[in-house]
């Protein structure tokens, strides 16, 4: 074993002895003025789960006020303000963050590094994102001016023109949540950036790139995908800010500008913001299923090259939300085509998965049975995607219930299942404690029982066609049995999030010991203590396979032998 | 057997070398500017000849010829202090890099004068029409991205001035620098789109 460089996990210096008051603000300050990525990391996720609750109570209040016909619970203006708020909330201040905050406290570690490449420009990007998120609720406050009590940005999460536009859009509300996106913006450009230099110039010794794990690899493609998609958005937020305050002309169309150039540049952000999410899910599944199988990864040069390919593909498809607007039949034929290739790569991986499972010891702890309640709705929400490429079928389907209950299969069956699983796996390393497994179960049983009635009924509310974005219906249209049960399912999936978050707080304080290496894994960070000290590692680790801990365990089987 | 193995792998040295991160993180910046660039420059096109009313782009523009030759070559100098502060002739260092700066400041003003002759004779501005809208945005764009960098290049100037900035951060002075070369490519680009396509 000594002569095997592996970073050993003692603990260097004691920890300084506090008491008092003045120990409550050194700590508070310590969280404040801190670079540390680790601390970082947790600050996003913290950041992102209480805006996921936030915005899980919106929807909460859309379902209760869809669940029966002719309702008025909410006034269509309210309607209007909370699904804004859900769907930007969810997208720029949960899903963005929360995978941010995984990259910055897992790739460091998983690279044998001190800490980011640019830690300063980290903490600045953390408090650059909560302040946009600050901004955006503050519109409740501030929107149209405290004289008009105030209000939320009504206008959609994809804000159309000319409704943004001010004959439309009075009052300040559109403004905040152009302001808000700007400014997050920054945060996730300044994040991205971040990552890319951290993979590429702190690796240790002989991690070369063939070497990382496909959790760093996965983050590496996402952050460099978060480069050419956060910035169209940013400029189109000018370019609105432009038409609003200065008077611009972009979007109005009584001035020639065109409403559709809107339409594409945000598309353009849009599309490939759906795999800058869906990739840091996968890179969580590539981390859990190998381990909860008792396996390598099948095929790692293919995870790779599937997510490069991904990423490229995935800049060309965005006007597959356009068929309805009435582009020529060659355009739609391309965007057909090219929507469809994406599917090419994303099979790749599931077949992957699949085959990382086959003939495995699987074992079915929390984490794994999300990831594999993933890979089952990941699948459906592929065939869904590949159902609305197809244009004459979107032209049917644009814009009803169907197009929710596929980006919601995606977002949610995909993405959040996938964030679950990343927290029930991660949470002893940076706790030191495991969170419960019992009510981890209770946690994933209700929320995919709930996930599955609100999302499969709502694909048949869209074909019998309900459109999105209506406060309420009659009810001679045949959809109130499918919005009851929708919103019931809803329901259940709220009691399962109330639970994760009880065993998130209270594993905090009861959980079992965790240990360095609860989960019997093979990277980097589980060689080091629960939670890392400051410096991560007390000596800078040397790795020669993809699997280093593997390697420390079994000195007489190693990867290394094995690998090409 | 494994031991044998384990022997082989372990005796070479191997010299580990990884990119500079400020290298790697410009040119990552750089990626997601280009995009930003890239979006104002599709709209720019898009909008040629759609404004409803005047003053139309040959009527009013005239092509930067000084602005021009002077931040291109400004691209020449910071070359030379580059190359100047890796061998550590610090004089020269900050002789080409005054010069650089003279050049960008020479590209601001005539923007200045330009704009000052488009507000208060032709009278167009960012709400006149759409290029107006589009023609400010664009080029106020890149003008920001010129001034930022002119004020990267004073304080390193007057660090360098005081003595404050030695050899030995050539590596950070090289980030700088590749920051300028693509606010040069940018312009290049506007210059096109705007001067050449446009008129």
């Amino acid at each position: 074993m000594s002569d095997l460089p592996m970073p050993s996990s003692q603990t260097l210096e004691p920890e300084p002895a506090q008491h008092g008051s003045t120990a409550l603000l050194e700590w508070l300050q310590g969280w404040l003025v801190t670079v540390d990525h680790k601390r970082l990391g947790i600050l996003y996720i913290l950041y992102s789960i209480f805006f996921l609750l936030v915005a899980g109570a919106e929807a909460m209040l859309i379902r209760i006020q869809l669940a029966v016909p002719n309702n008025h619970f909410l006034t269509a203006q309210v309607y209007n303000r909370y699904f804004t708020m859900h769907g930007t909330t969810m997208v720029f201040l949960v899903g963005m963050p929360i995978l941010f905050g995984f990259g910055n406290y897992i790739v460091p570690l998983q690279i044998g590094a001190r800490d980011m490449a640019f830690p300063r420009l980290n903490a600045l990007s953390f408090w650059l994102t909560a302040f946009g998120g600050l901004l955006l609720y503050y519109s409740f406050l501030g929107g149209s001016g405290l004289y008009g009590v105030g209000n939320a940005p009504d206008v959609g999460w994809f804000a159309y023109a000319p409704l943004t536009a001010r004959t439309f859009s009075p009052g300040n509300a559109t403004d905040y949540w152009a302001l808000a996106l700007i400014v997050s913006g920054f945060g996730t450009l300044g994040a991205a950036v971040n990552i890319i230099a951290t993979t590429f110039s702190m690796r240790c010794r002989g991690m070369t790139l063939m070497r990382m794990p496909l959790f760093t690899w996965l983050y590496l493609v996402v952050s460099g995908l978060t480069l050419v998609t956060i910035t169209p958005l940013t400029a189109a937020q000018f370019m609105l800010l432009i038409d609003r305050y200065l008077g611009g002309h972009f979007f109005d169309t009584q001035a020639g500008g065109s409403a559709l150039v809107w339409v594409h540049f945000f598309w353009i952000f849009g599309h490939p913001e759906v795999y800058v999410l869906v990739l840091p899910a996968f890179a969580i599944a590539n981390e859990i299923i190998p381990v909860f199988s008792r396996k390598a990864i099948f095929g790692y040069p293919a995870m790779v090259a599937a997510s490069v390919g991904i990423m490229f593909v995935s800049l060309g498809v965005w006007a597959h939300h356009m068929f309805t607007v009435g582009m020529t039949s060659v355009t739609n034929a391309f965007f057909v085509l090219s929507t469809m290739l994406v599917g090419i790569p994303t099979g790749i991986k599931i077949f992957n998965w699949i085959a990382t499972i086959w003939g495995g010891r699987v074992r079915f702890q929390v984490p794994m049975l999300f990831c594999l309640a993933f890979l089952y709705q990941f699948l459906i929400a592929g065939l869904t995607g590949i159902m609305l490429s197809v244009a004459p079928l979107d032209w049917q389907l644009h814009n009803s219930y169907f197009v929710i209950a596929h980006f919601h299969y995606v977002l949610v069956g995909a993405i959040v299942f996938c964030i679950f699983a990343g927290l029930y796996y991660w949470y002893p390393k940076a706790t030191g404690r495991m969170m419960s497994e019992r009510l981890g179960k209770w946690h994933f049983w209700l929320f995919v029982i709930g996930f599955h009635i609100t999302f499969d009924t709502m694909h048949f509310l869209g074909i019998l066609g309900m459109p999105r974005s209506i406060y309420t219906y009659q009810p001679d249209r045949g959809w109130n049995t499918l919005n009851m049960v929708i919103s019931l399912g809803g329901f259940i999936q709220a009691i399962a999030v109330l639970i994760f978050a009880y065993n998130f707080i209270v594993s905090y304080f009861r959980g079992d010991e965790a240990g360095d290496d609860p989960w019997d894994a093979w990277t980097l960070e589980w060689t080091t203590s629960s939670p890392p000290p400051v410096y991560n590692f007390a000596e800078e680790p040397e790795v020669r396979s993809r699997r280093p801990l593997w390697d420390l365990k079994h000195p007489h089987d190693t990867d290394w032998e094995y690998e090409g | 057997m494994s031991t044998a193995t384990r022997v082989m792998h372990s005796a070479p040295e191997q010299v580990w070398k990884l990119p500079s991160r400020g290298r790697v993180g410009m040119l990552s910046l750089i990626i997601g500017e280009a995009a930003l660039f890239t979006i104002f420059v599709v709209a720019y096109i898009f909008y040629i000849g759609k404004s409803l009313t005047g003053p139309t782009p040959a009527q009013v523009l005239e092509v930067p010829i000084l602005g021009t030759i002077c931040l291109l070559s400004s691209s020449f100098t910071i070359w030379r202090s580059e190359h100047a502060i890796e061998h550590g002739k610090m004089r020269a260092f900050s002789g080409w890099l005054a010069a650089t700066i003279l050049l960008g400041v020479v590209f601001m003003v005539g923007t200045a004068i330009e704009w000052q002759k488009l507000i208060f004779r032709d009278g167009l501005t960012i709400r006149t029409n759409l290029f107006g809208t589009t023609f400010y945005s664009l080029v106020g764009l890149h003008a920001t991205h010129v001034v930022l960098g002119l004020s990267m290049l004073s304080i390193v100037l007057v660090l360098s001035l005081l003595g404050r900035f030695s050899a030995s951060q050539s590596e950070r002075f090289a980030v700088i620098a590749l920051y300028w070369h693509f606010v040069d490519v940018v312009w290049v680009v506007v210059f096109t789109v705007v001067y050449v396509i446009g008129r």
